[in-house]
């Protein structure tokens, strides 16, 4: 595997006395599908967001293949490559579907935003919506406003927006959290097949253990804000300390953790 | 071609659609269809509202931001015409000059009020709006010997728009076509533009952009749009928007005083427009100053009407005495915030979008 995409250098935030992301420092490879995982309040969702720039770092760096980007705001780091699904649904929600993904195929584009060109008139930004919202079967509801959408459709929705976006380094905040069954594999077959194309970079906050397994090519725990273990599925998985922090949990947690 | 002129963006159902055509055609034949000077006023009062309702449109409705400084650019655009009028004299390089003028100062003070207060939070920023335009109030009023103070300025518009000019010799279908007349026509048609171009910048890719921070600030910034950079440019473009109504009034009424542009009556009258007609669709900014203004003209004498017919009728006439307009026309707008919570366009078109602010 080539040199890291992404990487985090004793990254740390700290609420008051409390550290949530203590001193993390880890790598993401380009074409690598790093699973990220913990107890409910671990740190993993703070960690994204200290990556992806809606909380600043106390202190550490962040790279973005090699650049520090600590410094960034949001839309910078977007502008960069670093693209954000959200654990907690974060749409637009008086806007249609089409509109919402839209948004996130024009923000790609140096004209995003022109005064004059129309909206209406840029063919190839809707037919990549579309192309975008066919990813997650989402096609049929493309007029809908996204406030009306069920509440897994708006799942899909958020991993719609970040797939039009094509950033380089994807995060996934537990992208099927409170999905019904049958939905969840439109998300994982999206996931690995942006896997099997080997040239992004993957990040997945995921409480169910078996898409963990079958999806990741390395796993990382957090316990307390801290970098537990880091290896392949099969190490981590069997080694003591996430059998005894996170695993004697797992019941509780796969069942249906993580509802926001 | 209609599509285009409205940017793809037509009314979302007949009967706004109906209700627009039928404004309109009012507004285009009101000199020939509504007699007398008052009812020129009223159209004309219309037309310039339109516009400045839907610049601040721009702003709440499809930004969800706050501003109580609309009137000031309203203000800055009347007496950016009105001095250049009245100390430079009459003539159409004199009104070019002043709205030149007027848009960049416009401009520059929508920049620095944004650049230096749309970072932080959206009741801060509405407080900064209230504060920076009471100061230009209070300024403009100050700066008697520029001014005129709390009188204003009266001041002569070019020849062609006086009325003691006549176009043609002979009326033309029963209407003298007088300067009143042709200046109606200016203010009309620019009225027509600076609402299509309105329309044109929220369809366009950027207005887009701005409906998105107005749903989702942080969404929007983590696809990579700048909010502060976005927020910046609509407050902006609606400035300039609301400085060319400012130089409409101008032209129309020959006269600029505080009262009449800057007064924060006129603000809350803007807002009660805005929220009657419909936030985040300009065709609200059309429905809504079209009845408010109406009601405000014409409510006392249907009023009168009113409490005649119903005479001998105990307590009735009373309610209905003119006099009391101003409850009749609170409860209209308490009415119509109960059935129409989107607004009226906002209601036809059935696309419920709320104001976000």
């Amino acid at each position: 595997m080539s040199a890291p995409a992404l990487e985090t250098r004793d990254l740390t935030i700290r609420f008051g006395g409390h550290v949530a992301v203590n001193a993390v420092s880890t790598a993401f490879r380009t074409g690598e599908l790093t699973a990220i995982v913990g107890p409910n309040g671990a740190g993993k969702t703070t960690y994204f967001n200290l990556i992806s720039g809606q909380l600043p770092a106390t202190s550490g760096a962040i790279l973005l293949d090699g650049e520090d980007i600590t410094g960034l705001g949001p839309a910078a780091r977007a502008q960069k490559g670093i693209g954000r699904a959200f654990q907690i649904t974060s749409l637009f929600p008086n806007l249609t579907v089409h509109e919402n993904v839209r948004l996130a195929v024009q923000a790609r584009s140096r004209r995003a935003a022109h005064l004059w060109s129309l909206w209406s008139d840029h063919r190839e930004w809707i037919a990549r919506a579309d192309r975008a919202l066919e990813e997650v079967n989402l096609v049929h509801q493309r007029g809908t406003l996204a406030a009306a959408l069920p509440h897994g459709d708006k799942r899909k929705l958020e991993v719609a927006i970040m797939m039009a976006l094509e950033p380089r380094v994807f995060m996934f905040d537990e992208p099927t959290a409170g999905m019904s069954v049958d939905e969840v594999p439109v998300i994982l077959d999206l996931i690995a097949r942006l896997k099997a194309r080997g040239d992004k970079t993957i990040l997945l906050v995921e409480h169910k253990m078996d898409v963990v397994r079958s999806l990741a090519d390395r796993i990382v725990v957090l316990l307390n804000g801290v970098l537990s273990a880091d290896g392949d599925p099969a190490t981590v998985t069997a080694s003591a300390i996430v059998r005894e922090a996170y695993l004697g949990q797992s019941p509780a947690a796969s069942a249906g953790g993580g509802h926001g | 071609m209609i599509r285009a002129l409205l940017s793809d963006d037509p009314p979302k159902s007949r009967l706004l659609a109906a209700l627009l055509v039928l404004i309109l055609a009012g507004l285009a034949a009101a000199p020939f269809v509504f007699p007398g000077a008052a009812a020129l006023n009223t159209a004309a009062k219309i037309c310039i509202f339109i516009v400045l309702v839907a610049s601040y449109d721009i702003l709440l409705g499809y930004t969800g931001i706050v501003s109580f400084a609309h009137t000031m650019f309203f203000g800055i655009g009347g007496y950016g015409v009105g001095l250049s009028l009245y100390f430079l004299g009459p003539g159409w390089p004199v009104v070019a000059l002043g709205i030149v003028v007027a848009l960049v100062i416009g401009v520059v003070l929508a920049l620095a009020v944004g650049l230096v207060s749309l970072r932080v939070k959206a009741i801060f920023f509405a407080m900064i709006t209230l504060a920076v335009a009471s100061a230009f109030m209070i300024l403009t009023t100050q700066l008697s010997e520029f001014t005129g103070g709390e009188d204003g300025r009266t001041f002569r518009v070019p020849e062609l728009l006086r009325p003691t000019t006549r176009l043609f010799e002979e009326p033309f279908l029963g209407t003298a076509i007088t300067g009143r007349v042709l200046a109606y026509y200016l203010v009309f048609l620019s009225a027509v533009a600076l609402f299509l171009l309105a329309l044109r910048l929220v369809n366009s890719c950027f207005g887009r952009v701005l409906q998105a921070i107005r749903e989702n600030e942080m969404r929007a910034e983590a696809l990579g749009y700048r909010v502060v950079y976005f927020r910046t440019m609509a407050s902006c473009l609606s400035a300039a928007l609301a400085v060319m109504a400012g130089a409409m009034s101008a032209l129309w009424l020959r006269y600029t005083g505080p009262e009449t542009t800057l007064s924060f009556a006129i603000m809350l009258d803007v807002l009660l427009m805005v929220v009657i007609g419909g936030t985040g669709t300009l065709y609200g900014a059309v429905i809504g100053a079209t009845l408010f203004i109406l009601a405000q003209n014409y409510l006392q004498k249907l009023m009168a009407m009113a409490a005649a017919a119903t005479e001998g009728i105990p307590l009735l006439p009373r309610l209905l005495h003119p006099d009391r307009w101003l409850l009749l026309l609170g409860v209209l707008f308490v009415l119509s915030i109960y059935f129409f919570p989107t607004g009226i366009a906002g209601k036809l078109a059935g696309r419920g979008r709320g104001p976000a602010a």
